[in-house]
């Protein structure tokens, strides 16, 4: 059964040595064995064919981005030449959106995980959440978008009002001394972060949930024979045994939001700026501009893959280019996080043995 | 001491409820994604079907018949403004159909041979590569769609036939969307398909079958609803795909059931909509909603007939 190619050749042997002589018999069981061989091949074919689209697919993609490959991509913002064109902008726009993406969902995500894996009872509510997770991880990211457009940025355009209108209360009166250097914008970052919270939430929390699942029983039970409460058995058992597991797969589904598009352009995100967050267009900047840091967040923003959709449906071919090396960084930044992943799982598992 | 006694007390004591509120907080993190279903829901309908205050709701304005049934999607503001969803359900159904079309195979293809005929070293390698396959954005394969399917390998194939292919094509959108979700396909599958007890297999194995005769007549009819589970998931989320079909496909709104002409999908109308400038009460602006509740009941009718197969399919064999 394990090995390929090899379709049950004693049978084979077996059968058709004595019945030689019935011809008909013997073309039956050929004709059987050929349609196997046939089968695996076919099945083969298509398993390894969809690997080489990964290939082709990225060697396309860097075919495609002569041209514009170069160091200064990363340094430099958008531009309407395409030799200049750059993505720094939606780099830092992508920085900050994943980084308050995971601030939100991380806790939230776990926190769910243990309630439903630890905590819950089977009850109706309970199923209802359950059954309710398994459907919204299906829901399209761009309805989430709709969410957030009529939620999220209508509730950034009230307090736009708030801070920097006529209108504002006098129990503002405080912050708005200090905030009115900070203007707030109704695309902001945690606009777009809370809608990507709500897009990688339900596959952040079946993560989490997975790895909890993983941890042996023995742990919990033992825990609680000496007589540890619930939280106890879980904050000091139950979630330093599934850490490894939990923090790969929340690093993973967390990263999802960095190839998210659609949410984004429903919101409004811009789509051709050379504006950079808070203007930190370095990280020397997060340090030496604490005042600039406390404004990124409320300011607008883009994003690199929104960036990568402006790109290609420009009309001038030269920008295709541009996209694809857009796509190049894109890429790079995808799997430099999933290689971050692997090694906390790596460093992290290294002290559990059961 | 006295204050030996107190101290154990009141921490059991603060412990319990911190115990408590330890429990309701965690509880809330749960809830939230109950609330987070019914603001969509909430949201959808007050803007589609029926608003409450100053605002009219997209049906208020357009009767559902004309929407349903209309054939012309031309969503500006004033008289000239058609709203019938028939070209956008068109290009939708065609992206999906031709995404199934591709990925039903592949994935099936792929689960049938990782769990049949493949080593487990050779599993071992396969099942990341098509994780990294999902793994890549949806941005990329629209790109990949526009800039090197149509013009490096539909151009020339459909030029030998002489027959016209525009540079926005549902075929190519819908063969990335097939890309795109065939490891969905073939995962979910192959989960099913190993779950089919191994005395199914020695059984049909010990009356002369071959390995095909295994897969095909004995393992796959036994997983056969776990995958139309995973065909139906797959079906729907090529429904809700939206960067790659709206890079690929087109902005024109047009009811044709030709795949060499671009054709706008309900998801690529929300992008297109959402990039204009338009006010934010207006009829333009309010037809995304009305769109978006006919996305968000076909992805979901799909995806509960899919986890009731699912969940159908479990119960047999426990």
């Amino acid at each position: 059964m394990s090995s390929a190619g090899s379709d049950t050749p004693t049978s084979h042997r077996l059968i058709s040595a004595p019945v030689s002589f019935v011809s008909g018999a013997d073309r039956s069981i050929r004709r059987r064995l050929f349609l196997s061989r046939v089968f695996s091949w076919i099945c083969r074919f298509v398993t390894y064919a969809s690997l080489a689209v990964l290939i082709v697919l990225l060697t396309a993609i860097i075919w495609s981005s002569f041209g514009r490959l170069a160091f200064d991509f990363v340094y430099s913002t958008n531009s309407s030449n395409p030799k200049n064109a750059g993505m720094l902008a939606g780099l830092w726009g992508s920085f900050w959106l994943v980084l308050f993406t995971a601030l939100f969902s991380i806790p939230v995500g776990v926190g769910s995980a243990v309630y439903l894996e630890e905590i819950a009872k089977d009850s109706f509510f309970v199923r209802l959440i359950k059954t309710n997770l398994s459907n919204l991880a299906g829901v399209p990211s761009i309805v989430y978008g709709i969410l957030g457009y009529t939620v999220f940025r209508s509730a950034a355009a009230v307090l736009k009002v708030w801070f920097d209108g006529q209108h504002a209360f006098n129990i503002m009166g405080l912050f708005r001394l200090r905030l009115h250097k900070l203007p707030i914008y109704e695309d902001n970052i945690l606009v777009g972060a809370l809608t990507l919270t709500l897009v990688v939430l339900p596959t952040v929390i079946a993560s989490a949930q997975e790895s909890l699942r993983s941890v042996p029983s023995s742990l919990r039970v033992a825990s609680l024979a000496l007589g540890a409460t619930r939280w106890q058995t879980i904050w000091r058992q139950v979630i330093p045994a599934a850490l490894p597991g939990i923090s790969t797969g929340v690093i993973l589904s967390t990263s999802r939001a960095i190839g998210e598009a659609a949410p984004l352009i429903m919101l409004g995100a811009l789509t051709i700026t050379t504006m950079v967050p808070g203007n930190i267009d370095s990280p020397v900047k997060l340090i030496t501009r604490p005042m600039q840091v406390l404004h990124a967040p409320l300011d607008q923003f883009t994003a690199m893959p929104i960036e990568i959709y402006d790109w290609s449906r420009q009309t001038d071919s030269q920008f295709t280019a541009v996209a694809a090396t857009g796509i190049i960084v894109l890429l790079i930044v995808l799997l430099s996080i999933n290689a971050v992943a692997m090694i906390v799982r790596h460093y992290a598992s290294r002290r559990l043995k059961w | 001491m006295m204050t030996q006694a107190r101290p154990s007390w009141a921490s059991r004591h603060i412990s319990r409820r911190h115990e408590k509120l330890i429990q309701a907080a965690l509880f809330l993190c749960a809830a939230l994604s109950v609330l987070t279903t019914a603001a969509i829901i909430l949201v959808l309908l007050t803007n589609a079907v029926y608003a409450p205050g100053v605002k009219t709701a997209f049906f208020e304005r357009v009767s559902l018949w004309e929407f349903l049934t209309g054939m012309h999607w031309k969503p500006v503001d004033g008289d000239a403004g058609r709203f019938g969803i028939i070209p956008l359900l068109c290009g939708t159904l065609m992206v999906a159909v031709i995404a199934s079309l591709v990925s039903v195979p592949a994935g099936l293809g792929a689960a049938i041979y990782m769990s049949e005929y493949a080593a487990p070293r050779e599993r071992e390698f396969l099942k990341p590569m098509l994780e990294i396959l999902a793994g890549i954005p949806s941005v990329v394969y629209g790109f990949f769609a526009l800039k090197f399917i149509t013009p490096w390998i539909l151009k020339p194939v459909f030029s030998l036939f002489e027959m016209n292919l525009q540079i926005f094509n549902t075929l190519s959108a819908g063969i990335v969307v097939g890309i795109m979700v065939t490891p969905l396909i073939a995962s979910l599958s192959e989960d099913v398909i190993r779950s089919v007890p191994r005395s199914l297999r020695e059984a049909a194995y010990a009356l002369g079958s071959t390995r095909f005769d295994v897969s095909v007549r004995v393992v796959v009819p036994a997983a056969l609803s776990g995958i139309l589970a995973a065909f139906l998931l797959a079906f729907s989320r090529a429904v809700g795909e939206t960067m790659a079909v709206t890079i690929a496909g087109g902005q024109q709104a047009i009811a044709t059931l030709n795949p060499l002409q671009g054709a706008q999908t309900m998801t690529g109308f929300m992008v297109h909509a959402s990039t204009g400038d338009s006010a934010a009460d207006s009829i333009s602006r309010m037809s995304i909603y009305a769109v978006g509740i006919t996305l968000f009941a076909i992805t979901l009718t799909i995806n509960v007939i899919s986890g009731w197969i699912l969940r159908r399919y479990r119960e047999v064999y426990q």
